[in-house]
């Protein structure tokens, strides 16, 4: 930092470093991105833990999310009041999560949150169905979205309940092989 | 629809909230009458009613909406009139409300109960407790939390009143619960936890100050002096390490590059770029280890050469020779001597040219201690050393990406495997998420019609024609490249003779001579360049259904043209060239062969540069110009990935003969990843395929060990052990075989330190002795086939607990529709809950 002005003292930076997976120099690199979203909400100095919020519409013109189509569903999940508004710290979190050193039960338990849209805690027909007309923007039929939708839930539903638990999910995340790898966003 | 959703839900949770707490004992009887047939069952579902410790208690509310839902959603399907058979089945359930009982059966079923990780356990907690704290935020009357937590989706529960209060008291329970066993934690672990935790950062610092505070007095209290200078050493060690961490994560190579490539392209792409990164950092290894053992205290004491150094012209950054040939690159230049450090040398056994020089061992002469470095030895055991510990490293992230890549229980769930994992998170530019969500869109409609249509039944006819093709093409693939392979080994012959005659003759132009080496890798190149085409042509011809398939046939075809190419050199440098050097006048034929590598990985990476301008550049050029068409060609990652593992071998190769083959490997690494980065970025399109890139990359580190590494130190390991080396140069002149270094030197070891004797005596049974040799790769054997077999039975274990689960869902479902049954007759609907259904329709 040197001459630098401060942002984090060493006590904050410390405690970043042990509760994310980044490095000193990260944090304050995303402190850069997080000031440049709104420079004029954002202050410089973090040494006194500002309350400031930026708004789900700023955080998602990020060249990293803005074309991701669950980008919205992203930034809500990690918000701390549930409508997108992340403060600093919820910002740190959505990285560390999406970093690539997370391990895979972090990751699923977000990725859960992240495709349940209706905050039910159970990844529904409705969701899925969500889920898939993101993905695909919207170019299946609606009988094909059905389709697929049945035919997944049935596929990784363990107790016919026909719809998917957090346990299902991570079952089935466990499978998957690319998730780890694909669930990651470069800062 | 969505909305109605929501709106029921809250109104329901709102309800069974409420209701629970008033009707439980009277649920309890009826529960009880009902199933007495099935005292067991019903004795445990009442234990776990009653007994429903604090974590169940916290879930009991908030679990039982979903059960509602269930229901609302089967009453749904009902209505849209689907018969699927799952609906079917729950049929029975449809009608009925869900009584309280019902409700906590529901709660109990599989897929809330297990599986329930820690983690999940905790955020869960965390965002009920949230919950609360928010609660009471709105209340003037309480008001010390001004910290809330992450809101979640998790936790929807309702609680009355009474309930509240005791969810508070549970919370600091349960928060004190956390921090102690964060305390019992040694500080790696409680760092790891902290990190793996699904909580909020501010939740986790402060969680982290608790832990930590109680820590430090606990500390003060117990043994004040010792502890403290052990905590703060600790707590500088971390500091240390933590700046070691970002010192090295500034260092990290290509992030940029890296993020643009994997922005546009995904992760298959990116696959590639990660592998030249990790082929980067073994020769960095390999390069500092030799450098620094070997190139280094050679080149501070330099030999005294018998002749002059030849003039550069130019045409050894092509050969590696002239120039070149009498330097710290090659064997020949290391001198078998033993180098000593600010000493005249007295009295040396076997040194020629005596040099002062580096410390390894110390021994006595007249002028006191001093030290003193014996090159062979040096030589030997860099070698040997540096192959083991890359031996080590193959094999440990080998395993590593096993794990990560091959689950034991892979049977089902393609298709909502695709739905939910398929997405790049990482993929950034506009036109390439527009191309994955088309191929994704592709993939899941071809997966269904798949399950539609199970299989369509071939004629015998188009079977035997698929099969006739799939001959065809073997046929082609496997007679080129033998023709290939013995067009090679009559050209090295060839080769070889003329290099008799040229020596026999001396020749008037000496650049010639030095050309003419250059045919060989050039061969060897068009071939490597020119038959991957054809193997993808016949590929063509043969239409694989599933991509995988074609990527797994191309991928060994290639390889078997790599492997024979590798064979006939191999042979032609260690069979032709090491048994009769003189033939073709040589003085030093390790020097020779290592130069022939040098050229072989020159050409090899000129090769790559002229396919990638002319395959990928001008090609793009003619099909967007000419053929006006809007595709451009597709980065083909095996065979790029085949090709660095290709001129990896090379390197692996030459080490022995060219300690600093290395340096030459990491330039072209280096340009080599710039170069292939701007053409993908200009020339290629994100490829249309699937690309599995975990399991392709397992895959490829497994080639990389298995034949490529392996094959590399079967080659120097016999160079080693039964090659004569030169008599004129080197390290090991005048010795028998190379090995005979570590043998001598055991010996005299043993002379001049009668102490030392079991290491004689360890030497000779563990290096010597074959046997030795045989009881380690028989424990190795067992232990992998010990691993399999565990393997095997997990994966059994797995399909019988799966069994289980649908089993008991099953059960629970029949005596949940019991229940309800009985229940309804029981106690007619209560107006209240009448009121609430019609609010819901």
């Amino acid at each position: 930092m040197g001459n630098k002005q401060t942002i984090f003292t060493d006590e904050q930076l410390d405690a970043y470093q042990d509760c994310t997976f980044f490095t000193r120099k990260e944090i304050l690199r995303l402190h850069g991105r997080y000031h440049e979203l709104a420079p004029h909400l954002v202050p410089m100095d973090y040494t006194n833990e500002p309350d400031v919020t930026i708004p789900l519409a700023l955080i998602v013109s990020m060249p990293e999310l803005n074309e991701n189509p669950f980008r919205n569903r992203i930034v809500e999940s990690f918000s701390e009041d549930g409508a997108g508004n992340l403060s600093f710290n919820d910002f740190v979190d959505m990285f560390s999560v999406l970093s690539e050193t997370a391990p895979r039960e972090l990751k699923a338990i977000y990725a859960f949150k992240i495709y349940d849209f209706n905050v039910d805690n159970f990844l529904c027909k409705e969701d899925l169905e969500k889920t898939l007309n993101k993905l695909t923007r919207e170019e299946l039929s609606p009988e094909e979205v059905t389709l697929v939708c049945e035919k997944a839930i049935e596929e990784a539903d363990l107790d016919g309940d026909s719809k998917l638990s957090f346990a299902d999910f991570e079952n089935m995340i466990t499978r998957a092989p690319d998730f780890l790898s694909t669930f990651h966003i470069r800062i | 629809m969505a909305h109605n959703v929501n709106f029921d839900l809250t109104a329901q949770h709102m309800e069974a909230g409420l209701e629970s707490p008033v009707d439980e004992e009277g649920v309890h009887d009826s529960f009880n009458q009902l199933i007495e047939d099935q005292r067991q069952e019903a004795f445990e579902l009442q234990e776990l009613q009653r007994e429903l410790d604090e974590e169940e208690r916290d879930s009991v509310a908030y679990l039982s909406s979903p059960g509602r839902e269930i229901w609302r959603g089967n009453q749904w399907r009902g209505e849209e009139g689907e018969d699927e058979e799952e609906g079917r089945q729950l049929d029975p359930l449809i009608e009925e409300r869900w009584s309280s009982a019902t409700l906590k059966v529901l709660s109990s079923m599989p897929s809330r109960t297990i599986g329930r990780s820690r983690g999940a356990i905790i955020s869960q907690y965390y965002n009920r407790t949230m919950k609360l704290r928010r609660r009471r935020q709105s209340r003037p009357s309480i008001k010390d939390f001004s910290r809330s937590a992450r809101p979640s989706i998790r936790g929807y529960g309702m609680e009355s009143d009474s309930m509240e209060t005791e969810g508070v008291d549970e919370e600091g329970r349960k928060r004190d619960h956390l921090v102690n066993n964060l305390q019992n934690l040694s500080l790696s672990d409680r760092v790891r936890m902290l990190r793996a935790m699904p909580l909020s950062v501010a939740e986790k610092s402060e969680l982290r100050g608790l832990a930590g505070r109680k820590g430090q007095r606990s500390n003060h209290s117990q043994i004040p002096c010792c502890s403290q200078l052990k905590y703060h050493i600790i707590i500088a060690l971390r500091q240390s390490w933590y700046s070691c961490l970002s010192f090295l994560h500034s260092l990290q190579l290509w992030q940029v590059a890296l993020k643009r490539v994997s922005g546009r392209f995904g992760t298959g792409v990116l696959s590639y770029f990660l592998f030249v990164k990790t082929l980067l950092f073994f020769n960095i290894f390999l390069f500092l280890v030799t450098g620094l053992f070997l190139a280094l205290p050679q080149a501070v004491h330099p030999p005294t050469l018998t002749q002059g150094h030849e003039a550069f012209s130019g045409l050894e950054l092509l050969t590696g020779g002239g120039y070149f040939s009498d330097s710290v690159m090659y064997y020949g230049y290391y001198s078998n001597s033993t180098l000593y450090k600010d000493c005249r040398v007295t009295s040396s056994s076997m040194d020629q040219q005596p040099s002062p020089s580096v410390s390894r061992r110390t021994m006595e002469t007249d002028c006191g201690v001093k030290l003193s470095y014996s090159m062979p030895l040096a030589y030997f055991f860099t070698i040997g050393v540096a192959f083991f510990i890359t031996c080590i490293i193959l094999v440990y992230s080998m395993s590593k990406s096993f794990g990560q890549s091959f689950r034991i229980d892979k049977s089902h769930g393609i298709l909502a495997m695709k739905v939910f994992c398929s997405w790049d998170f990482k993929v950034i530019k506009k036109t390439s998420v527009k191309l994955r969500s088309e191929n994704i869109c592709t993939q899941l409609r071809e997966l269904l019609e798949e399950t539609n249509r199970k299989h369509v039944q071939k004629t015998v006819c188009q079977r035997i024609g698929r099969v006739l093709v799939h001959v065809l093409a073997w046929f082609i693939c496997i007679g080129s490249t033998v023709a290939c392979v013995l067009a090679l080994y009559y050209f090295s012959e060839y080769m070889h003779k003329d290099l008799q005659y040229r020596s026999r003759i001396p020749t008037k132009d000496p650049l010639l001579k030095e050309a003419s080496l250059l045919a060989l890798p050039v061969v060897v190149s068009l071939i490597n360049l020119l038959l991957p085409g054809l193997f993808n042509a016949t590929a063509w011809m043969e239409e694989y259904d599933s991509p995988s398939v074609n990527t797994y046939v191309a991928i060994s075809r290639n390889l078997m043209l790599k492997v024979s190419v590798l064979v006939v050199l191999c042979f032609h440098w260690l069979g032709r060239i090491a048994s009769d050097p003189h033939s073709i006048g040589l003085q030093c034929w390790e020097s020779f062969v290592g130069q022939e590598l040098y050229r072989f990985l020159l050409m090899d990476f000129i090769f790559t540069i002229l396919d990638t301008f002319f395959g990928e550049f001008l090609w793009r050029l003619f099909s967007q110009r000419v053929l006006k068409r809007k595709r451009k060609p597709v980065f083909d990652i095996s065979r790029n990935v085949l090709e660095l593992i290709y001129g990896q071998t090379l390197a692996w190769l030459g080490v022995l003969f060219t300690p600093l083959l290395p340096a030459v490997q990491i330039i072209k690494l280096l340009l080599l990843f710039y170069m292939k980065q701007t053409s993908v970025m200009m020339n290629c399109q994100s490829p249309r395929k699937p690309y599995r890139a975990s399991q392709m990359s397992t895959i490829f580190i497994t080639l990389l060990c298995c034949p490529s590494f392996l094959g590399a130190a079967v080659c120097v390991s016999y160079t080693m052990w039964s090659i004569r080396p030169s008599e004129s140069c080197g390290p090991f002149r005048s010795l028998s075989t190379m090995f005979q270094s570590g043998k001598l030197w055991v010996k005299e070891l043993e002379t001049h330190n009668p102490n030392l004797a079991w290491l004689a005596l360890v030497h000779s049974y563990i290096v010597e002795n074959p046997l030795f040799l045989f009881l380690a790769a028989g424990i190795f054997l067992i232990v992998i086939y010990f691993n399999t077999q565990v393997v095997d039975g997990q994966r059994k274990i797995i399909s019988l607990l799966q069994e289980q689960i649908e089993n008991e869902g099953e059960d629970k479902k029949f005596l949940i529709t019991r229940l309800q049954a009985i229940h309804q007759q029981k106690r007619p609907l209560s107006p209240r809950r009448l009121t609430s259904q019609d609010s819901n329709g």
